[in-house]
């Protein structure tokens, strides 16, 4: 069984579930988990029950970061760290946003830490509000489409390039819709001395308005369309892209997704998918996908 | 001087004693005036005189975040802040009471912003009053220094496992050089057990910590947090006696007099004001006024039962607060006093003075004027409560 236990209350079809999953698959029970708030840390740990078969800490929304540095500090020097690995797995919210602040001194102080941003793109677990994570002109509730809106305004952060320029020898994307590369990812992150980090693309069935059967395919459209482009990078340098063959139209990632279905119906809509895939242009040629 | 007195600041005489309590894991941020103590603890740990981890973190809010990642891990802990600090820790503050995770930090007490001012009064404890932590006032040096191992026992004591603050006046306290000894490594080995908590983050054995409550058992979770406040309560006067057998130095527990019993004024206050006020009261001793202080030394848990006996003969009690509560026109001291006699059948009148806000000094000659005002209710003019010392200029 799985050591993130069945009868958590996530949603059917919810990426993060999975993501947490795979994030135990792959690291077994010599772990420590800390998790921010937000969805996976609500839907697993009702009290008095937790989904968790490992040591789990949740603290603030904010903070998981400076957590983790203590965790590991503690570790150290009650001579209980050996090979235990210390890994956050925190909502884009908590990622980009809120506790930006302590990961940017977590990854700079080099804590022995791994760091996996479970990306929906959005703060799920409070109604879908966008977040510096929630991709351009997706409709949310605080950003939504209207007569003189076409949803969020802004482009998504780039956030593994922050983290790469903390000097993180080990920065991975990864996406739930490809189980067995993001486990690959996440093992050789916690393998990697120092702060490393995996963020993982989860897309949310409720969030991005999609039937809950389809949230694999949603995020392998999201790598096909080079939307989510997945690379390594290690010491600042990308060391390896999954290369995509036949790079499909944005189109097909796009509309079969509610948040982005104003795209398809309002005036100057081809306007709206252009500037999509140009970021989808931009990706492939940037991180050479093809 | 006593031989093995020697003449040092405030904050190393704090730092000091933080190191023989052998803290696994520090973690701070700088903010005037704690910065000394942080310092000095730095230097202990570059010359290898501490064996602990101490992690310089981006701001207070990690500095108390990564306390809580380490003492749930099983390690004793140690921070200090003041003010701003301490304000931007208070949504933390609430986390680490919450899951019982005996943290200690010395609040070296500042005003808040705005207007800046980096000067001492108690405004930023005081304002996390609700925040679940102990709070402890010192009145010197030496007891500031004492209070650290006997602290950290009230917080780790497994029938208590609260956060707590040892307060102390900065610059007063913190910067001022007086005679002090410094506390006895062997000493506190023999006063302070080793911190090995029941419930850790363990890979051997699993446990979740910071769920997700809902109404269905909220309540009892702040329900068991007030009653180990009243355990602690008890265990405050019981570890200050244990501490005074082995290092032959008392303070009082929950609360001391100073020519008390037959005070017909008694003055309350906490923190480093007491020094001045015993001077003051030595004075009009002197002149034949029967004036008493009744000094709190533990302001969570508040001493409720040990202050009413202590008030029972008094005519007049006055409170001195470094501190406001805007709105109230009133310090917290002044509140939780006539607070705690309102179910009695003691109709003391309590009045409350606010002084010494972001570090105005407070002379003799202040107290002595706040005990003329307050006699007046003898005359039948009542204070409810005032600033003691405004600016006629300013205000």
């Amino acid at each position: 069984m799985s050591l993130l236990k069945p009868g958590h209350r996530g949603c059917a079809g919810c990426g993060d579930a999975f993501a947490g999953k795979f994030v135990l698959d792959a690291l077994g029970e010599d772990v420590v988990i800390v998790s921010p708030t937000g969805c996976l840390e609500v839907f697993t740990t009702p009290y008095p029950e937790s989904a968790w078969g490992v040591p789990w800490i949740h603290s603030l929304f904010e903070n998981a970061a400076a957590v983790a540095s203590g965790v590991e500090a503690a570790m150290n020097a009650l001579g209980k760290k050996n090979n235990t690995k210390i890994v956050i797995i925190g909502g884009d919210g908590a990622t980009f946003d809120i506790g930006l602040q302590a990961i940017s001194g977590a990854f700079e102080r080099g804590h022995d830490i791994t760091y996996i941003c479970v990306d929906n793109e959005a703060y799920m677990n409070t109604g879908i509000q966008r977040s510096g994570a929630t991709p351009l002109y997706a409709s949310t509730t605080t950003s939504p489409h209207g007569k003189v809106s076409i949803g969020n305004p802004q482009h998504k952060k780039n956030m593994p390039a922050i983290i790469a320029a903390h000097g993180s020898p080990y920065v991975a994307t990864a996406s739930i819709g490809y189980a067995p590369d993001m486990i690959k990812k996440v093992k050789k992150a916690a393998q990697v001395k120092g702060p490393t980090y995996v963020h993982v693309h989860a897309p949310c069935c409720t969030g991005w308005k999609f039937d809950s059967s389809k949230t694999i395919e949603v995020g392998r459209l999201a790598v096909e369309t080079a939307m989510w482009p997945l690379y390594e990078m290690e010491n600042g340098e990308v060391t390896n892209v999954r290369k995509i063959k036949n790079r499909k139209p944005v189109e097909e990632y796009l509309k079969v997704q509610g948040r982005f279905k104003h795209l398809f119906t309002m005036d100057g809509k081809n306007e709206g998918i252009k500037k999509v895939q140009a970021i989808a242009d931009w990706n492939a040629k940037h991180f050479g996908l093809e | 001087m006593r031989k093995n007195m020697v003449v040092v600041e405030g904050s190393y005489a704090v730092a000091h004693a933080v190191k023989v309590c052998r803290p696994n894991v520090i973690s701070a941020y700088p903010i005037t005036p704690q910065t000394h103590i942080v310092e000095d603890l730095a230097q202990f740990v570059a010359d290898g005189e501490m064996n602990c981890e101490y992690i310089n973190v981006e701001s207070e809010f990690s500095a108390i975040s990564a306390l809580i990642g380490a003492s749930a891990t099983g390690a004793r802990t140690y921070s200090s802040t003041t003010s701003q600090g301490l304000a931007l820790m208070h949504e933390a503050l609430f986390n680490a009471s919450g899951m019982r995770l005996p943290i200690v930090m010395t609040v070296v007490n500042r005003a808040l912003s705005a207007p800046i001012n980096i000067w001492n009064d108690q405004q930023d404890s005081i304002s996390q009053r609700d925040t679940g932590w102990i709070q402890l006032y010192a009145e010197d040096v030496q007891e500031s220094a004492d209070m650290t191992p006997q602290i950290y026992k009230l917080a780790e004591d497994e029938d208590v496992l609260l956060p707590a603050m040892s307060c102390m006046d900065g610059f007063i306290l913190s910067h001022v050089y007086e005679p002090v000894i410094l506390l006895e490594q062997s000493l506190t080995d023999e006063f302070l057990p080793a911190y090995d908590p029941e419930f850790v983050l363990d890979t051997k054995n699993p446990m979740s910590f910071g769920a997700f409550a809902d109404p269905s058992t909220y309540t009892e979770f702040r329900y068991k947090q007030e009653k180990a406040m009243g355990v602690a309560l008890e265990k405050i006067e019981k570890i200050a006696n244990e501490f005074k057998d082995i290092y032959g130095r008392y303070y009082g527990g929950l609360i001391d007099g100073y020519v008390l019993d037959d005070a017909e004024i008694v003055i309350m206050a906490m923190g480093s004001i007491i020094g001045t006020v015993k001077d003051t009261i030595d004075e009009l001793r002197t002149e034949g006024e029967s004036v008493g202080l009744l000094k709190v030394r533990s302001f969570r848990p508040f001493p409720t039962e040990a202050i009413r006996k202590a008030l029972k003969n008094a005519k007049v009690v006055i409170t001195l607060d470094k501190n406001i509560s805007i709105g109230k026109n009133e310090g917290a001291l002044c509140t939780e006093v006539k607070a705690c006699l309102h179910n009695t059948d003691n109709r003391v009148p309590v009045i409350g003075f606010m002084l010494g806000h972001g570090g105005r000094d407070i002379p003799i000659n202040i107290i002595k004027k706040i005990i003329n005002k307050a006699k007046l209710v003898e005359k039948g003019i009542f204070i409810e409560s005032e600033f003691a010392d405004l600016r006629e200029d300013l205000a």
